[in-house]
């Protein structure tokens, strides 16, 4: 008897479910009609450009991705002819499609490795390097933590684990919390090597496996925004105001200095790297004439994103 | 041969294709998994691939911390949402009114919809300062707040199946333990919820599957160290989970180097862990089908 009585709950319940169904159905063909009466977006400025003959493709770091995207707005805007695409996914993503071939210019906020090099000469391309910027690397924590400088030691020890309290470099009783970028970013191999392991090629420390490695840079400030336990490091360009920047000293005695502009091209802040692009081949043509402009007048929109202008040339080769 | 027999052939034979392509489909992927990943297992001594390290671009590749870290976020999930998820199923199923129970199941269904890149940052940015405060915690990005975000993911798995085999329980189950004077919660929990018990278990499989292979959410709140959670407070500290290392590691390793294969590596590892997993419950489920059970 079971049987029918559960077969008519059954059936019943499905036209009910049928009409909930329907009921939003009708709510989102609403919602549709509603939205195709508010104002068309103004069209995309690309499809309505047919003059462009030349293009070049863009990709790589995505610590540079930014300011190659405020390269190519401004580039696109004097020389309407050259379309310039732009995309991220990392240092790593950028040289492994110029090996193939697939992009012109390669953004990457790391040197190329020989074995890169190797592949893309057994591929018939000789890459070719050009600094474009210099990024600062800046040591945040939050903005009540007290501790407001900090040696390159110091910060080595933080990181290598050996110093795990923050009273031990002068501040409250509070554990750190080591933040970090994913061990495949550009910014951690400079900050590992340079920082770290203090520029000593014999040294084989490694960061500490208590440190937690952020798949962002937006990952580091969040946590850096509310964690008074945390110490970040993150190219200059991605600080907010809402971190606190330590000034930093290569001997204990001092100077501290804070990253800035004027700090990194003289020198006295320590922890700064150059940012690169990489042609497939010697450039020709209107890569040659973008990579030009980027090296000169193009220096112009470097410090609206946070990075530091180049002096001079430094696009050798 | 008679027209309409003809449609019915083609007919059969397209589904009987498609349905064989999926099966095709699944081993294909399997044979380039195994392709890619089982070189590691030759290129990397096992002392290095089961070591505690994990720097993989210093040629340190052990998994150990990232098997456990899998792990424990998993079970921490499946502790909390199993309890929870049951409940509701049972809520829903015999104890709500007919209305609230259509009004119910729809929404937690809905539930299932929600993006895991927006419960990873809910939980990134809302449930990681929460733990860390209440817990006194050095982080709030924890395996605990990993667990948190993955059992609001599995519930609404757990809860739908489990609502669906207590549904298959028929009518004079519950009508013959009220009519032997049970009350209705002694029904419910001596007589319908065993009944169930082997499509609970499917739910809770799921549920762990969907967990376990869970990946953005567990990226943003676990904070990805790589340390072996060893030590009794490992909970409330970060870890790092197996799928959330080859989601961050994949897109900037460089193709067919070591690296490249041990990520596809641990792809099998975490293949072969979910396919244990399901065999377990399905063998479960098998004793209890010749015991006499439902389904």
């Amino acid at each position: 008897m079971g049987e029918d009585c559960e077969l008519e709950f059954g059936d019943s319940a499905m036209v009910r479910r049928g009409w909930l169904l329907w009921m939003l159905l009708v709510a989102m063909g609403i919602g549709w009609w509603w939205a195709g009466c508010a104002p068309a977006p103004p069209p995309d400025v690309q499809t309505g450009e047919s003059g462009a003959t030349y293009t070049i493709e863009n990709k790589g770091s995505d610590t540079l991705v930014n300011l190659a995207l405020a390269w190519a707005e401004e580039y696109m805007r004097l020389r309407p002819e050259v379309r310039i695409s732009v995309t991220g996914g990392g240092s790593g993503t950028g040289i492994a499609a110029m090996i193939n071939g697939t992009v012109d210019i390669a953004n990457a906020s790391r040197k190329m490795k020989p074995e890169e090099i190797a592949a893309a000469e057994a591929n018939g391309i000789y890459p070719v390097e050009f600094v474009v910027a210099l990024d600062a690397i800046a040591v945040v924590v939050h903005p009540s933590n007290p501790v407001d400088r900090l040696t390159l030691q110091q910060i080595s020890d933080i990181y290598a684990g050996r110093i795990t309290n923050w009273s031990q470099v002068g501040g409250e009783d509070r554990p750190i919390v080591l933040l970090s970028r994913e061990s495949n970013s550009g910014t951690y191999m400079y900050f590992l090597e340079h920082v770290v392991r203090l520029g000593d090629k014999e040294s084989d420390l490694l960061f500490s496996p208590d440190a937690l490695l952020m798949p962002s840079s937006e990952g580091i400030s969040t946590e850096v925004r509310q964690n008074p336990n945390a110490i970040g490091y993150d190219g200059l360009g991605y600080v907010t105001p809402d971190q606190k920047v330590i000034a930093v000293a290569r001997e204990p005695g001092g100077p501290f200095v804070l990253p800035s502009v004027d700090t990194v091209n003289d020198g006295s802040y320590p922890i700064s790297r150059p940012l690169y692009m990489y042609t497939a081949g010697e450039p020709s043509g209107v890569v040659k004439e973008y990579i030009e402009w980027v090296l000169t007048d193009g220096q112009a929109l470097v410090p609206e994103l946070g990075f530091v202008p180049i002096e001079g040339e430094g696009g050798t080769p | 041969m008679h027209p309409r027999r003809w449609t019915e052939f083609a007919i059969e034979s397209l589904i009987r294709v498609l349905g064989l392509s999926s099966i095709g489909f699944v081993l294909l992927i399997f044979l380039f998994l195994l392709k890619e990943g089982l070189p590691a297992f030759l290129q990397v001594p096992p002392e290095n691939l089961l070591g505690t390290r994990w720097y993989p671009t210093f040629d340190l590749f052990g998994t150990l911390p990232l098997i456990l870290g899998s792990l424990l976020v998993t079970a921490t999930a499946i502790s909390i949402a199993l309890p929870l998820g049951v409940a509701t199923a049972v809520f829903v199923r015999e104890v709500a009114p007919g209305w609230a129970r259509e009004v119910l199941k729809p929404m937690i269904e809905v539930l299932a919809g929600i993006p895991s890149v927006v419960l990873g940052f809910f939980g990134m940015t809302v449930l990681a300062p929460l733990v860390r405060e209440t817990l006194d915690a050095p982080t709030g990005l924890t395996a605990f707040t990993g667990g948190l975000v993955l059992a609001y993911m599995a519930l609404p798995t757990i809860i739908s199946v489990a609502e669906d085999a207590l549904d298959a329980v028929p009518k004079s189950y519950r009508d013959a333990g009220l009519a032997m004077g049970a009350t209705q919660w002694q029904t419910i929990w001596r007589v319908v919820v065993p009944a169930a018990r082997s499509g609970i278990l499917t739910a809770v499989m799921l549920g762990m599957g969907r967990a376990i292979g869970e990946t953005m959410a567990v990226m943003m709140v676990t904070g990805n160290a790589a340390r072996m959670p060893t030590t009794i407070d490992s909970l409330f500290r970060p870890v790092r989970t197996m799928t959330a290392t080859i989601a961050a590691e994949m897109g900037e390793v460089a193709r067919g180097s070591t690296h490249y294969h041990v990520l596809f590596g641990i792809g099998i590892i975490l293949f072969v862990i979910t396919f244990v997993l399901n065999l377990v419950a399905a063998g479960a489920i098998f004793k209890k089908r010749r015991r006499g059970g439902l389904r």
